[in-house]
């Protein structure tokens, strides 16, 4: 599109601005990962490597670290499995209450968290009487991600036309093969994208693990939430989000180049970034 | 020659095949068969947990054990509407969610659009990646940053000194300020990926027909990316209603999530008949959004 | 979508009300709650330990070194969650997976009563002999005569300020309670972030206002609560931040935002050592200000529902051992609830292990043994309608959190 001169420039600034107004926090961040003292006070009175190595150290961070990607995992392969199922419904049949079931998918995401946190806990142990554990975490974080799937799939599928499924089968291949074969590879970028927000959702939860976890394990956001306050671990806490940050800059950018060369079976050139980072 | 395996018998049929030919056409057997996992998780487990929760609403409970008693009684309705304080509370939470909204789509509004329309391929495929960045810096260390930020010898304060003004400290401001900056890339990305749909040619078009700029903008790009920018308030808005950990940190502001999680121990009746509220404004919500079509740009 | 007709959403939205309606009725009748009643079962003897323990206990009541002795010469590793006020202790033990918990006199009636803890057999606590007499057999520890649980240590909450900013010395709460001298430090006040707050006010306008007749400052009649209510919504423009967290309280003194406030030793010690010019009621004045002041006399108690009881009986003996009170005692600023921590040699012994310098006066200070001092001090308690003379219009603890949330706005 063509913009004036002047368009141009201020528009730069605006989005210089705004980057400088995403970025200036997280830099904060970056600088107390170094700060010498473990006062928070600003300007930090020096800087020193020292946090790194005692953060590597410190088994709880660790564990955490551990428990966190073994939830996640976990977590995005129910809401895949989920997501996906209810994406095939959608896209590709008409029914009674179809509309309802994208209203139903995004609830667990745009209710409170504490709503949802305290609904699940009080089911597990009041009702089911089933004690707090990681599994309970799994399952609550399953809940909530399965739109990122769900709604990343659907739109994949309604780009993608049916009529190469139904090459497929008058070829003669049965639906499984259709799907494994045919439908599968479609999706699969959307799947991808999907599964990495669903994972950085489930990665990044605080209050409805609060609600659902049991006494003896944590994930990173908990551990995080116990040291937040902690004179002696708020150095430590920076350098693994600093880590974190640092680490997650692979699976994005991965993502970003596996989705660049997609095209739509109908021929519109697409990027399924466009649709993974099109839900959050 | 194949006269002889014309006679043959067809191959068994093998239980993949038989199933295939039990769902081939009828759609509503597929259908079941796709949807009665997610439904069965979604509304037995979670409609089911929410409706545990709220039927506690209409319960009492003992003062002081914090027993529930499964006693009918809309009293926590009574004192939740003769108390003006929870009004207050309620409607300060979807007044500063409102504002955050707000705030949120004119900031992501501009750097969208610069990624989507302007930007080359290079460029924007850094931005994106820039982007999405702070989402993967955890929500605590964000929001602890800022409330050393805002303190009386933070950066804020040290930053302004010269100029003689004070940064807002604690308070509601910090709260919309600190939420604006947590929700910005929910913002940012369905916008982006709404614009980015709007195909070029229609820009063009728009231009030969003798749009300047602006009306290009106003009557053609601002309605076609309005559902975008829908869909990311919906995010913006529901993660402000039910947000009580960043008002915590940085004010002394209570909100909706505030009085439930304050209530959660003693009075679980009355935190579910608070947690009503967002519940229902959120629902109301996602009924508007979706007939703003929002719900295709998620 | 675009397509719909206006019934669309209705539909929508009548699906999910009907659908939520059905399961109301359908879970309203099966939800179950914890037993009603106490829990009596009390173990009869201590075995082996079961290699873990899981405990909620305040800030600084579970640390080294005292901590890994007591893993090192048991076995049984300890999990400690930190729970910053009564309800979250309440909290975690209702949701469950802890063997015990340290909790103040606002959660101890309720825990027995809601059955969430068990009596203790004091007989299998070999060091709750020499605990302080005034500690045995109270109202917040003992119920019908069963014990349920073992005193840790008690102490006043504190009226702390940062002496450069805060002049001249306050000798009384009306620094923070007054509305004039209060708005001197307007946004710079730190207040205990729990209903239970309502009882300093209680404290405060008992000797202030004595024509409003508050005795107990836990048992108030509507009259005499109001007041206590109004003047807290006087001091809340004038409140910095309500803190629930120890740490964060410190981090507000430290970093400049707030100058005066209530709170524990902890807290004071902690930015003392970090060089902070803080000063609090002198020893002199008993360390409280001179209206009195409320406090906490905390109990540990055992889960009806541990999973590892031995290791839980370990501890509570372990914890009011005499070198292990003596080192928490003075780790956190309190006065001890095992006698036999006093003992100078013992106290100078916890001193060392901590890296503290020796202090044999300790228990003089904050006066451990002096029944007397703690008439001033009035103990966490839960309020209940029933006013103890009789009456039964006394606002129970339902009244005292909304109020709260009134207060704070």
């Amino acid at each position: 599109m063509r913009l004036s001169r002047s368009s141009r420039i201020s528009l730069r600034i605006v989005v210089a601005i705004v980057l400088a107004f995403i970025y200036i926090p997280l830099i904060v961040i970056f600088i107390y990962a170094f700060n010498s003292s473990n006062l928070l006070e600003w300007p930090p009175p020096g800087l020193t490597l020292h946090w790194f190595p005692e953060a590597l150290k410190n088994t709880d961070a660790r564990d955490a670290f551990v428990t966190s990607l073994k939830v996640g995992a976990a977590a995005t392969a129910v809401a895949l499995f989920l997501g996906t199922l209810a994406s095939l419904a959608v896209a590709r049949h008409r029914f009674f209450g179809r509309e309802t079931v994208s209203f139903l998918v995004i609830l667990p995401i745009a209710l409170p968290g504490i709503v949802t946190g305290v609904a699940l806990s009080d089911t597990f142990t009041q009702v089911l009487g089933v004690p707090l554990s990681l599994l309970t975490v799994i399952i609550a974080h399953a809940t909530f991600c399965i739109v990122v799937v769900y709604n990343n799939v659907v739109a994949r599928l309604r780009r993608s036309s049916m009529s190469i499924d139904e090459a497929s089968a008058d070829l003669g291949a049965d639906p499984w093969q259709t799907f494994r074969y045919v439908t599968l590879p479609t999706m699969s970028t959307a799947l991808a994208a999907g599964a990495l927000l669903a994972f950085a959702l489930s990665f990044d939860e605080i209050i409805v693990t609060l609600f659902t976890i049991g006494p003896g394990e944590q994930t990173l956001p908990i551990w995080i939430f116990e040291n937040l306050f902690r004179p002696n671990q708020i150095p430590i806490v920076n350098v693994v989000a600093v880590i974190v940050v640092l680490l997650s800059i692979i699976p994005v950018y991965l993502a970003h180049r596996l989705t660049r060369e997609d095209e739509g079976v109908s021929g519109r050139a697409g990027s399924v970034v466009t649709d993974a980072t099109a839900t959050p | 020659m194949e006269a002889a395996d014309a006679l043959a018998p067809a191959p068994k049929r093998s239980v993949g095949r038989r199933l295939a030919d039990l769902f081939h056409g009828r759609p509503w057997l597929q259908v079941t068969g796709l949807l009665s996992g997610p439904l069965a998780w979604l509304v037995i487990g979670y409609l089911g947990s929410l409706a545990v929760l709220l039927a506690a609403a209409f319960w009492s409970v003992s003062a002081l054990t914090g027993e529930v008693s499964q006693t009918f009684s809309l009293d926590n309705f009574k004192t939740l509407i003769d108390d003006p304080v929870y009004r207050t509370i309620a409607w300060r939470t979807v007044r500063i969610a409102g504002l955050v909204t707000i705030t949120d789509a004119l900031l992501a509004f501009p750097i969208a659009f610069y990624m989507a329309k302007v930007a080359s391929r290079r460029v924007r495929a850094a931005m994106v990646v820039a982007v999405l960045m702070p989402l993967w810096s955890f929500y605590l260390v964000k929001v602890y940053a800022w409330r050393t930020m805002l303190s009386t010898d933070g950066i804020i304060n040290w930053a302004l000194g010269p100029l003689h003004i004070h940064g807002p400290g604690y308070g509601t401001t910090a709260v919309w300020l600190v939420m604006s900056y947590l929700w910005l890339p929910y913002m940012i990305l369905p916008i982006f990926a709404g614009l980015e749909r709007i195909p070029n040619s229609l820009l063009s078009a728009s231009e030969d027909l003798g749009a300047s700029p602006f009306t290009t903008f106003r009557r053609v790009i601002l309605p076609l990316a309005f559902p975008a920018v829908v869909a990311g308030s919906i995010f913006t808005f529901a993660l402000t209603m039910g947000d009580y950990i960043t008002p915590q940190l940085v004010s002394n502001t209570q909100f909706i999530g505030t009085v439930v999680s304050n209530n959660i121990t003693n009075n679980l009746p009355l935190a579910s008949a608070f947690a009503v509220v967002p519940i229902v404004v959120m629902v109301i919500y996602l009924l508007i959004a979706r007939r703003l079509g929002a719900f295709e740009h998620l | 979508m675009r397509g719909q007709t206006a019934g669309r959403p209705m539909r929508t939205a009548w699906l999910i009300a009907a659908g939520l309606v059905a399961m109301l009725f359908a879970t309203g009748c099966g939800s179950s709650s914890s037993s009603s009643s106490r829990n009596t079962d009390m173990a009869q003897s201590v075995g082996k330990g079961e290699g873990e323990l899981n405990l909620g206990a305040g800030a600084g009541y579970v640390a080294n070194p005292w901590k890994s002795d007591f893993e090192k010469a048991t076995g049984c590793q300890v999990n400690v969650k930190v729970a910053g006020t009564s309800d979250q202790m309440v909290q975690l033990m209702r949701q469950g997976g802890y063997d015990g918990v340290s909790a103040s006199g606002n959660a101890s009636a309720r825990l027995v009563d809601a059955g969430d803890v068990s009596p203790v057999n004091v007989g299998l606590v070999p060091n709750y002999q020499s605990i302080y007499p005034d500690l045995k057999d109270q109202p917040y520890n003992t119920f019908d005569g069963t014990h349920y649980g073992i005193p840790h240590g008690r102490g006043a909450n504190l009226l702390m300020w940062n002496k450069d900013d805060v002049k001249p010395a306050p000798t009384s709460w009306d620094v923070m309670l007054d509305p004039k001298k209060a708005a001197a430090y307007k946004g710079k006040i730190s207040v205990y972030d729990d209903p239970i707050y309502i009882a300093d006010a209680a404290v405060y306008l008992k000797a202030h206002q004595p024509d409003l007749g508050i005795d107990n400052p836990y048992e108030l009649n509507k009259t005499q609560f109001d007041a206590a209510v109004n003047l807290l919504k006087e001091q809340q423009p004038n409140v910095g931040e309500y803190w629930s967290d120890a740490l964060k309280q410190i981090s507000a003194f430290s970093g400049g935002d707030d100058v005066v406030g209530t709170t524990w030793q902890y807290q004071y010690f902690a930015l003392k050592g970090k060089g902070q010019p803080m000063a609090s009621s002198p020893a002199s004045q008993g360390f409280v200000p001179k209206e009195g002041a409320t406090g906490w006399s905390d109990t540990w108690m055992i889960s009806s529902q541990a999973a590892h009881p031995n290791c839980m009986y370990k501890w509570m003996n372990f914890i009011v051992s005499p070198k292990a009170n003596a080192e928490v005692a003075q780790y956190f600023g309190e006065a001890p609830a095992q006698s036999k921590a006093c003992d100078p040699s013992t106290l100078t012994a916890a001193a060392k292990a901590e890296g503290l310098p020796a202090n044999p006066k300790f228990c003089d200070q904050y006066h451990a043994a002096d029944p007397s001092f703690w008439k001033r001090v009035y103990y966490w308690q839960t309020p209940l309608a029933d006013c103890g003379n009789g009456n039964t219009d006394c606002m129970d603890y339902n009244d005292w959190v909304n109020a709260w949330t009134d207060i704070k706005g």
